[in-house]
C-alpha cells in the first residue's frame, strides 16, 4: 500500500487542481500535458520496457482520432463512442503489424512503424470520399468549458497509469525487459518473444489510440496532416519519453509537462516561434548525447554533476 | 491493343530511368546500414540538402545542375563525416537503456535539417529550369515503322545514365582499393577487422560521408527532372528504406536490383492505380518484401549462389 501513496497524492493533487479556478488557457496545457502524458505512457511500455522502438504511434492516435471522427460524420453518433471503436479498431491493425513484422529481428520494427503512419496518412488524404481528405473533420464540441475534458482525460490517464503499472509489475513485464536486454536470452528461457512483444504493441496502441480519440472530442477538428504526423505526433511521443525518462513510471509525465510548455513557450517567441521543430530537433539530440535515460532516469548523474559544481564553486 | 502495349511499356521504361535514380540513393543507405548497423532516417533530409545546393548554384551563378555533381557531393561528403565525427561517434559510447538511439538521433538530425531549410528558403516548390528539359528522343526517329511509339525524355535518360557511371565507379572503389576493401571487411566482422588492422572508426567516418556523397549525387540527378520543397526529404528517407529491405539489408546489388523494382512498381501503380496512391503501392511492397522475402532480393541471389 506504501507503493501506492505517490500516485494517490498526485492524483488528489490533479483533481484538485480545476477548484482553483484556474484560467481556460493553463487548463489547456494541463489538457495536452495529460494527453500527453497518456501517450507517452504508452509509448514508454512498448518502447522503454520491452524495447521496441516506435516512430509511427501517430498511427494508433491518428486512427483513435479517426474512429471518433468517422462515426460522427457517417453515423451520426457521438464522437464520444470513439473510444469504444478505436479499441478493437486499433487492437486489431497493432496484432497485424505485429505478427507480421514482429517475427522479425533488427531495424524491420522500426522501419515498419515509420511506414504505417506514413502510409495510413497518404491513405486518409487520398479517400476524399470516405475521410473528406485534406479538408478533415470537424465535429461540435460537447462542452465549452475545459472543466469536463479535464476530468475525462484525467480519467483516461489514470486507466493507462494503472494498466501500464499493473503490466509492468506482473509477469508480462519481467518478460518486457527480459526481451530488451537480450532476446536470445529471453527466449532460451522460453519466453516466446514474438507473442510478448505484440501484447507491448497491442496495449500500447490502444492507449494511444483513446488519446487519439480524445483529441478528436477535445479540439473539435482533425486532419491527416496533424493526427498522422511524423513530426508533430510520432516524434513528439517519442521525445516526451526521452526527456523524461525512458522505463520510468514518472518519466513520460515529467517529460509531456515539459514539452508542452515548451512548445508553448517556443511558439509564442517571436522570430524563433516558427522554428520549434528546430528547437525540438537539437533538444532530441542533445537529450540523447548527454542525457540518454532522460531526466528521470538520468537523475542520480544529473544530482552528482550539480552537486559537484555547487562544491568547486 | 497497340495503345495498352505502347502505355505499358512506356510505364515500363519510365519505371527503370526512376529505378536507377532509387538505386542509387539506395546504395548509399545501405552502406551506411551494412557498416554501422544503424538506419540512417535522415538520408533523405540529406539528398534535401544536396538539392538546395544544386538549385542555389544553379540560381545564382548558372552552373548546370549535372555540373554541381563536383560540387555538392564533396560537400556533402564533409558534411557527412562531421555528422559522424561530433553526432553519432558520441551516442555510440553513451550507455543507455534503449538500442535504437543512434536512430532517434538521424531521426532528431533530420527534423532540423528541414526545418532549417525551411526558415531560410520558406516552403515554396522550386526546381531548376533548364532548358533541356522538355528534350526529348522518339522511338519513331530510329524505326519509322514501329508499332509502338516510346518517348525517353533528355534529362531523364542523362540522370539515369550518370547514375549507373557512379555506381559502377562506386564498385570499383569497393572492390579494387584497399580504403573499398577496408570499409567491406568493417561492414562483414567489426572486430576481425579491427584485428587485421582495419582502423574501423575512421572507415565509419568514411562510410557516412560516402553515404551522404552518394545521395547528394542522386538529389544533383533529380534535381533537373523534379521539384524541390523542404519536406522532400522523409519522403526519399522512406523510399531509402524501403529499397533497403527489398534488397536485403547491407547488400549493394540488392539494393541496385531493389531500386529498380521499387521504380517499376511505383510507376505502373501511379499509371493503373492513380497518382497519388504511388506512395500505398510502396508501402504494399515493403509488407510484401517483410512477409515472403524478409532477406530481400540479396537471400534469393544468396541461395542461387549467384551472390557471394
Amino acid at each position: 500500500m506504501k507503493n501506492n501513496l505517490v500516485p494517490l497524492v498526485v492524483l488528489a493533487v490533479l483533481a484538485g487542481l480545476p477548484l482553483l479556478g484556474l484560467n481556460s488557457y493553463v487548463m489547456h496545457i494541463l489538457i495536452l500535458s495529460i494527453m500527453w502524458t497518456l501517450a507517452g505512457m504508452a509509448w514508454n511500455l512498448l518502447g522503454g520496457y520491452c524495447g521496441q522502438v516506435s516512430f509511427g504511434h501517430a498511427a494508433f492516435f491518428g486512427m483513435g482520432a479517426y474512429s471518433a471522427g468517422l462515426i460522427h460524420l457517417h453515423l451520426g453518433l457521438s464522437p464520444w463512442w470513439g473510444f469504444l471503436v478505436s479499441l478493437p479498431l486499433v487492437a486489431l491493425v497493432a496484432l497485424a503489424m505485429g505478427s507480421v513484422v514482429l517475427r522479425l529481428r533488427g531495424p524491420y520494427f522500426v522501419l515498419a512503424t515509420l511506414a504505417i503512419g506514413e502510409v495510413l496518412r497518404i491513405t486518409c488524404e487520398n479517400l476524399t470520399d470516405f475521410t473528406k481528405g485534406t479538408l478533415g473533420i470537424m465535429i461540435t464540441r460537447t462542452w465549452v468549458e475545459k472543466t469536463q475534458y479535464y476530468y475525462i482525460i484525467l480519467g483516461l490517464a489514470l486507466l493507462g497509469f494503472v494498466v501500464c503499472r499493473a503490466i509492468v509489475h506482473s509477469r508480462w513485464g519481467y518478460y518486457f525487459v527480459a526481451i530488451r536486454e537480450d532476446q536470445d536470452a529471453a527466449e532460451s528461457m522460453g519466453i516466446d518473444t514474438t507473442r510478448y512483444k505484440t501484447i507491448a504493441l497491442t496495449v500500447s496502441a490502444m492507449l494511444t489510440g483513446l488519446a487519439g480519440a480524445f483529441y478528436t472530442n477535445y479540439m473539435g477538428y482533425i486532419d491527416p496532416g496533424v493526427v498522422f504526423s511524423l513530426g508533430e505526433i510520432s516524434i513528439l511521443i517519442i521525445m516526451v519519453v526521452m526527456v523524461g525518462g525512458v522505463a520510468t513510471q514518472w518519466g513520460p509525465a515529467l517529460g509531456a509537462g515539459i514539452m508542452v510548455i515548451l512548445a508553448e513557450y517556443i511558439r509564442s517567441l517571436p522570430l524563433i516561434g516558427v522554428a520549434y521543430q528546430t528547437m525540438f530537433g537539437v533538444l532530441l539530440i542533445v537529450i540523447i548525447i548527454y542525457l540518454p535515460n532522460g531526466l528521470v532516469g538520468d537523475w542520480p548523474v544529473l544530482r552528482r554533476k550539480l552537486l559537484r559544481r555547487g562544491a568547486t564553486a | 491493343m497497340w495503345v495498352q502495349a505502347e502505355v505499358f511499356l512506356q510505364t515500363l521504361v519510365a519505371g527503370i530511368l526512376l529505378g536507377g535514380l532509387y538505386a542509387l540513393i539506395g546504395i548509399g543507405m545501405t552502406l551506411i546500414l551494412g557498416v554501422m548497423k544503424i538506419i540512417n532516417l535522415t538520408h533523405g533530409q540529406l539528398m534535401m540538402v544536396a538539392m538546395y545546393i544544386a538549385f542555389w548554384l544553379f540560381t545564382l551563378f548558372g552552373i548546370d545542375p549535372y555540373v554541381s555533381l563536383l560540387i555538392a557531393p564533396p560537400l556533402m561528403f564533409a558534411f557527412g563525416m562531421l555528422i559522424q565525427k561530433a553526432l553519432v561517434n558520441p551516442v555510440l559510447r553513451v550507455e543507455s537503456i534503449l538500442p535504437h538511439n543512434q536512430v532517434i538521433l538521424t531521426v532528431g538530425i533530420g527534423l532540423v535539417l528541414q526545418n532549417v531549410a525551411t526558415i531560410l528558403f520558406t516552403s515554396d516548390y522550386r526546381s531548376t529550369p533548364v532548358d533541356y528539359a522538355s528534350t526529348a528522343f522518339y522511338l519513331s526517329d530510329l524505326w519509322a515503322g514501329t508499332p509502338v511509339e516510346i518517348s525517353l525524355s533528355l534529362p531523364w535518360a542523362v540522370s539515369f545514365l550518370l547514375s549507373v557511371v557512379i555506381t559502377v565507379l562506386l564498385w570499383f572503389f569497393l572492390a579494387h582499393t584497399d580504403t573499398g576493401k577496408s570499409i567491406r571487411a568493417t561492414a562483414q566482422d567489426k572486430d576481425a577487422a579491427l584485428i587485421m588492422g582495419v582502423n574501423v572508426g575512421l572507415m565509419r567516418v568514411i562510410t557516412f560521408g560516402l553515404g551522404s556523397a552518394l545521395v547528394a549525387c542522386a538529389g544533383c540527378l533529380f534535381i533537373p527532372i523534379y521539384y524541390l520543397f523542404p519536406a522532400l526529404g522523409s519522403q526519399f528517407t522512406l523510399i531509402a528504406f524501403v529499397i533497403t529491405i527489398l534488397g536485403g539489408l547491407g547488400s549493394t546489388l540488392g539494393a541496385i536490383l531493389g531500386g529498380l523494382i521499387l521504380g517499376v512498381f511505383e510507376s505502373m501503380t501511379a499509371t493503373y492505380v492513380g497518382m497519388g496512391w504511388a506512395p500505398v503501392g510502396r508501402f504494399v511492397i515493403f509488407v510484401a518484401a517483410l512477409v515472403f522475402l524478409p532477406g530481400g532480393v540479396a537471400s534469393l541471389l544468396k541461395t542461387r549462389k549467384l551472390l557471394k
